[in-house]
């Protein structure tokens, strides 16, 4: 490890802030969020650095010495803790590749912008700002860790503030929305836990001194050579619990997504919650879920992955239409755009499922773009809600007369959900098509859920038709437009939304080799993993 | 001048009409008189536009320009090597001519909107739209692959829906932009699907490399049924943006835009994209695709056309002949006759563009009155407009020396020939009738809006003529609508420069999978792609046609002037006679209706009853379990508290009941004890003693 700690600076930086904020007087308002906003700026900052130091052809994925920023350190060593255990040794052990850098992006990104949007909240500001800023180092440690047992302690971390974040700022059924919540997403990862300590007994990694101990290195794992012979999910195991444990991580993966039938926690979380949090919920945690099946589920157990992608694809499509379907019965703009995020998220789990390389791209590229857009359609109920007190999207109209800039956005943002060509939306979930359909298996699934594209502008016009278009209701005659910092907020989403709509290159040469790597890994893997167990036979 | 500035300045023409978009977007209220800079970036493009079709057509007549260059990365893919995507556009003289007509309908748009659009609250709004739209249409008109043809034929989509929806504070307007993108999206979805296909296959999305593929015998997934299933998806793009059956509900409405938008977007040029684009995939249309292309564009030019008779609405009359126009073409193009498709394409964008701006002109001086019940007589105030829209309807009905009688003779004579070889008189019979209804519709438009005499006195004693640069679009496009701009000889197409230029391409399809007519056993002339067979039984169809389309289109002015100018019949007395068959056209077959009561209902349905579903049983069964979970930890509490906890003090209990008893023995005098103690040696003496 040598010069600047990139990746722990990125990821603690939120920390020292916390501390900083919980240092200030509570009656220092201003200066609580102006320490937020500068903590999470240096945090885009890093990134940005971080993005232009690059570099675009390693792949990482399974291979420490082509990740990138890599800082792994020894962080807990027990000696023979227990004979069954023998000595326990913990890295802190982080490292990106083009799987976690558009992550790592994203987050610095809605992060700050999070915090314009959390301007007006005006309750607890000094705790608010601490919470957020905690969430924000639970986030981005996720994505960034390499260790298991590392990337499980993040993972929890976010629960916490998460959990007072909505519970406490959020609207009339909070607490119900709050619990449901957390104990959705704790059922998950003792799930997830499960199969991460099945993993540990069954792998080893060996020491420069030749010993061999246990390990919760995520590469080890994905290399057949390091199971032991007699581990539960050990592919050498004849008697392996794999599939069992695949579907329990995956289960705790797909509670995060949300996939259905495991979604209803999202609508009641995103309605009751304050508008950043919906922001930071619908643009960056539902990505954890998606992303951790990308850099665990399919590394680690590729032959089953192979065994099951056609059933991703099968809840893949059924959340794109199922979603688009819900989305276009509600009344309350706000669990609305949570229904179509629940049908966006369904592209993502359909181009993963294809096992392809256009597939696995469209799904990590659309767990990006969503998360720009529904940051830009959360923000944008957000502007509403806190004007006119309401959000159902039949008490307006004709919003266009009277806040014709905030209707522009919202063009933008409406578009964008819709798969806009020239909007980035499009193209990710054109490629995630471009891949299913590639794909032999999964082909009708595939064409199914085109049905998502149509259902999709169906409900969105819909809206756009109801709030905006019409006759100005007298009731809002006297709503303002967007303020400038509302404007700060939404405006550079919308520029990276067309931006990258246009020429997305640059986010995706980032990817494509890591990608490429995945798609080999996983189709290999099918032979690699599966013949094991015949062969110690 | 060479190839590269030809694209240069083709790709200009492309960002120019973008960049006016922007700009009035963002500075529009706040730069005056900004519409006009955004009218001089179509003027420019106009004319480099027409020194680019010049120079391609005199000098690289023969030659594709073509810029490409690699838009996508996907790096080194697993199993299949180094893919990516590429974009570019092409020159070739379709593409250059079509253009070239986008500029000219544009910019003469653009003139017209100067007046009529004046005082409108979003003045500048409403040309950066315009701006848009004249952006993506380019887009279609140059690219060279399906993706940017996708791209952009969305695009085309949104300014469309932006557009219609312009005066968006009317619920009808914001109902029909919302149901144009809908419907367009329907058979976009379609489309993709096509495309999907083909990349499929092919990982590519450029034609040349794709046609170049299946020329070579590669079908999609080795099977001609693919292919065919490819042709026909594609084809839906077509259904949806040029409002063929069962799509072509959509396009009615859009007349709820501004008229002139209605005279660039919905009649000269977006809604010719889809004939366009199957013309681009003309080569790759298997014999059943084009069956089934030729079918639907006949079901649409005859339900449009009998639904056009009976309209009242100035504008839906248009629409309606707009459709009808739309389904010759495509009818056309599944025929095989693709020179005449591409024709018609282009002499209607320039009559039909005419017809709504005069249109436009009667509304603007009608004050906003578009029913035609209430017109009449308006040849006295309005005689440019009238002369103009003459010459439009002679045009449309297919009278000698006009541009359309060229075009439409040339299709019906298409469909003959076909029948003639494949024994499909479907087609020559629909068309043939088709034109009768044409005539007939236009002269009934005709002679209610400018004959005969007044029936609103008041609006027609405030008409008056529309100002200058309302009336040069009109005359300019009135004089593009003579045959002279298309060939020297009225009767003849063969005699000029456009059939010079515009070849039919190739079909690629393999033999046993296209009509044996588009095979050229030969292979020798310059345009003579089809069949010798082929070559001469058009021959003597056009003459047939010729005669037989002006027997129709004479007996369709006829009835006209019979029932409404000269009033031998009355129309309220036929209407009354004929009432189901008038109330089936006058509302549209009922296809609204049908559809609204249909799949609008099932899907407003289903997501009612999958939201229900979600809310109460999907989340019901988690409440429920969280139910479960608590009532089992309360009952658990109490297990707890009654019995296992009551077990230990019940225990407690009797220890300490026995205790209670036992301490009523302790009661710490000794000679208690004594007897005690002796009373217990006597009792075990017995018992020892009795065992």
């Amino acid at each position: 490890m040598s010069g600047i700690p990139y990746l722990t600076l990125v990821t603690f930086l939120p920390i020292l802030g916390m501390i900083i904020v919980l240092l200030i007087k509570s009656e220092k308002i201003q200066l609580i969020r102006i320490t937020a906003a500068i903590v999470t700026f240096l945090q885009i900052v890093i990134a940005a650095l971080m993005w232009s130091k690059f570099n675009f052809s390693a792949a990482g994925i399974n291979d420490q010495s082509s990740f990138q920023f890599v800082e792994k350190v020894r962080w807990i060593e027990i000696k023979n803790l227990a004979d069954w255990i023998g000595t326990v040794k913990i890295d802190y052990f982080l490292g990106v590749d083009g799987l976690s850098m558009p992550m790592v992006l994203l987050t610095a990104l809605i992060s700050f912008l999070g915090v314009l949007a959390s301007w007006n909240i005006s309750k607890g500001i000094k705790g608010y700002f601490a919470l957020y800023l905690l969430l924000d180092t639970g986030m981005m440690g996720s994505f960034v860790a390499l260790d298991f047992f590392l990337f499980y302690v993040f993972w929890e971390l976010m629960l916490l503030p998460m959990y007072f974040l909505i519970g406490i700022w959020g609207g009339p059924r909070k607490e119900y929305a709050a619990i449901k919540f957390f104990i959705y997403t704790l059922f998950g990862s003792v799930f997830m836990l499960l199969v991460m300590l099945g993993l540990y007994f069954s792998t080893y990694e060996i020491l420069p001194d030749g010993s061999k101990v246990y390990t919760f290195n995520m590469l080890q794992m994905m290399n057949p050579v390091n199971y032991s012979k007699e581990g539960l999910l050990s592919p050498f195991n004849p008697n392996n619990l794999r599939f069992i444990a695949y579907i329990f991580l995956f289960i705790g993966f797909a509670i995060k997504v949300p996939m259905f039938p495991f979604h209803t926690w999202l609508p009641d979380a995103h309605v009751e919650a304050p508008t950043p949090i919906s922001v930071i919920l619908a643009g960056i945690l539902l990505k954890l879920g998606t992303y951790g099946m990308m850099r665990i589920s399919f590394p680690i157990f590729p032959e089953i992955t192979n065994q099951l992608a056609y059933w991703i694809a099968v809840f893949g499509m059924i959340n794109i239409v199922y979603g688009a379907l819900c989305a276009m019965a509600q009344k309350d703009f706000k669990s609305l755009i949570a229904y179509s995020s629940i049908s966006h998220m369904g592209y993502v789990l359909l181009g993963m499922a294809s096992l392809t390389t256009q597939g696995m791209m469209g799904a990590l590229f659309q767990m990006f773009n969503h998360g720009t857009i529904t940051a830009m359609l959360f923000m944008i109920v957000g502007v509403i809600y806190d004007r006119a007190h309401t959000r159902g999207v039949n008490d307006f109209g004709g919003l266009a007369l009277q806040m014709p800039v905030y209707t522009g956005i919202t063009t933008v943002a409406f578009f964008a959900s819709l798969g806009l060509p020239g909007l980035s939306g499009f193209i990710s979930e054109a490629f995630v098509f471009l891949g299913a359909f590639s794909n032999e298996t999964i082909r009708i699934l595939a064409i199914i859920s085109t049905l998502g594209i149509l259902l999709t502008a169906a409900y969105m016009l819909w809206t756009m038709q109801r709030i905006y278009f019409g006759k100005l209701n007298p009731r809002w005659e006297n709503l303002p437009d967007v303020n400038k910092l509302e404007l700060a907020a939404l405006s550079p989403l919308a520029v990276v939304v067309i931006l990258f709509g246009i020429y997305p290159s640059p986010m995706l040469n980032l990817m494509n080799t890591s990608v490429n790597k995945l798609v080999e890994i996983v189709v290999n893997g099918q032979v690699t993993f599966s013949n094991l167990s015949a062969l110690i036979k | 001048m060479n190839e590269n500035i030809l694209i240069q300045l083709s790709i200009l023409n492309i960002i120019l009409p973008l960049f006016g978009f922007v700009l009035l977007i963002f500075f529009g209220k706040r730069l005056p008189k900004s519409h006009l800079f955004e009218i001089s970036t179509i003027f420019v493009g106009l004319v480099s536009s027409s020194i680019v079709s010049f120079f391609k057509l005199n000098y690289f007549e023969d030659k594709l320009i073509v810029f490409d260059f690699r838009w996508i990365d996907f790096g080194n893919v697993p199993f299949f090597g180094n893919l990516g995507i590429n974009i570019g556009i092409q020159l070739d003289n379709v593409s250059v001519i079509m253009q070239l007509t986008v500029f000219i309908v544009s910019f003469v748009v653009h003139l017209f909107s100067i007046k009529y659009m004046e005082g409108d609250p979003r003045y500048s709004r409403y040309f950066a739209y315009l701006g848009l739209f004249t952006f993506s249409m380019l887009g279609i008109v140059l690219t060279h692959n399906f993706l940017m043809m996708y791209i952009f034929w969305e695009l085309v989509g949104l300014s469309s829906y932006l557009l219609i929806g312009f005066w968006f504070e009317k619920k009808s307007a914001s109902d029909a932009a919302k149901k144009a993108f809908i419907v367009n999206r329907i058979g976009d979805v379609g489309f993709f699907l096509g495309i999907l296909i083909l990349y499929a296959n092919y990982h590519t999305f450029t034609f040349s490399e794709i046609f170049g593929q299946i020329a070579q015998g590669n079908l999609p997934f080795n099977s001609g049924a693919w292919l065919t299933a490819a042709g026909i998806l594609i084809f839906c793009g077509a259904i949806g943006k040029s409002a063929q059956f069962p799509l072509h509900v959509w396009l009615p409405d859009a007349m709820e835009g501004p008229t002139p938008v209605s005279a660039l977007i919905h009649a000269a040029t977006m809604v010719a994209a889809g004939v366009y684009l199957v013309a681009r995939i003309f080569v790759m249309l298997t014999a059943d695709a084009m069956l089934v292309i030729a079918s639907i564009g006949a079901i649409t030019a005859f339900i449009s056309a009998t639904i056009a008779i009976t309209q009242t609405d100035i504008k839906r009359v248009l629409a309606y002949s707009t459709v009808s126009q739309l389904g010759y073409m495509i009818m056309s193009l599944g025929v095989g006759s693709y020179f005449f498709a591409f024709l018609h394409l282009i002499t209607h964008a320039f009559f039909k563009a005419g017809l709504f701006l005069g249109s436009g002109s009667v509304i603007h001086a009608m004050h906003h009155e578009q029913d035609i019940r209430f017109m009449g007589g308006l040849r006295k105030k309005l005689p440019i407009t009238y002369y103009t829209f003459l010459i439009y309807t002679l045009a449309i009905a297919g009278i000698p020396f006009t541009s359309g009688f060229l075009s439409k003779d040339g299709i019906l004579g298409g469909t003959l020939a076909f029948a003639k070889l494949t024994g499909y008189w479907f087609f020559p019979v629909v068309g043939f009738f088709v034109a009768m209804l044409t005539a007939f519709y236009m002269f009934r438009l005709v002679i209610l809006t400018f004959h005969g005499e007044a029936r609103d006195i008041h609006k027609f004693e405030h008409a008056h003529e529309s100002p200058a640069t309302m009336l040069i679009p009109l005359i300019s496009l009135a004089v593009l609508s003579v045959f002279i701009f298309f060939s020297p000889n009225p009767f003849n197409i063969e005699a000029g420069w456009f059939y010079k230029w515009i070849e039919t391409p190739k079909t690629i399809v393999p033999q046993e999978l296209a009509f044996s007519f588009m095979i050229n056993e030969s292979n020798t002339s310059h345009n003579i792609i089809h069949s010798e067979l082929y070559t001469e039984t058009l021959h003597h169809s056009h003459s047939t046609a010729m005669i037989l389309s002006l027997i129709m289109a004479g007996l369709g002015i006829l009835f006209a002037f019979v029932i409404y100018q000269w009033r031998l019949i009355s129309a309220d007395k036929l209407s009354i006679k004929l009432q189901p068959l008038y109330n089936f056209s006058y509302n549209k077959w009922y296809f609204d209706e049908l559809y609204s009561k249909t799949a609008v209902a099932f899907t407003l349905g289903l997501s009612n009853f999958l939201a229900w579903f979600d809310q109460k049983v999907i989340d019901g069964i988690v409440n429920g379990t969280a139910t479960i979970t608590r009532w089992t930890s309360f009952s658990s509490g109490k297990f707890d508290n009654r019995v296992v906890d009551g077990l230990v003090n019940w225990t407690a209990y009797v220890t300490g009941f026995f205790g209670m008893v036992f301490r009523k023995f302790q009661t710490g005098k000794v000679q208690t004890y004594l007897v005690m103690v002796l009373t217990g040696i006597i009792i075990l003496f017995f018992i020892f003693k009795s065992l």
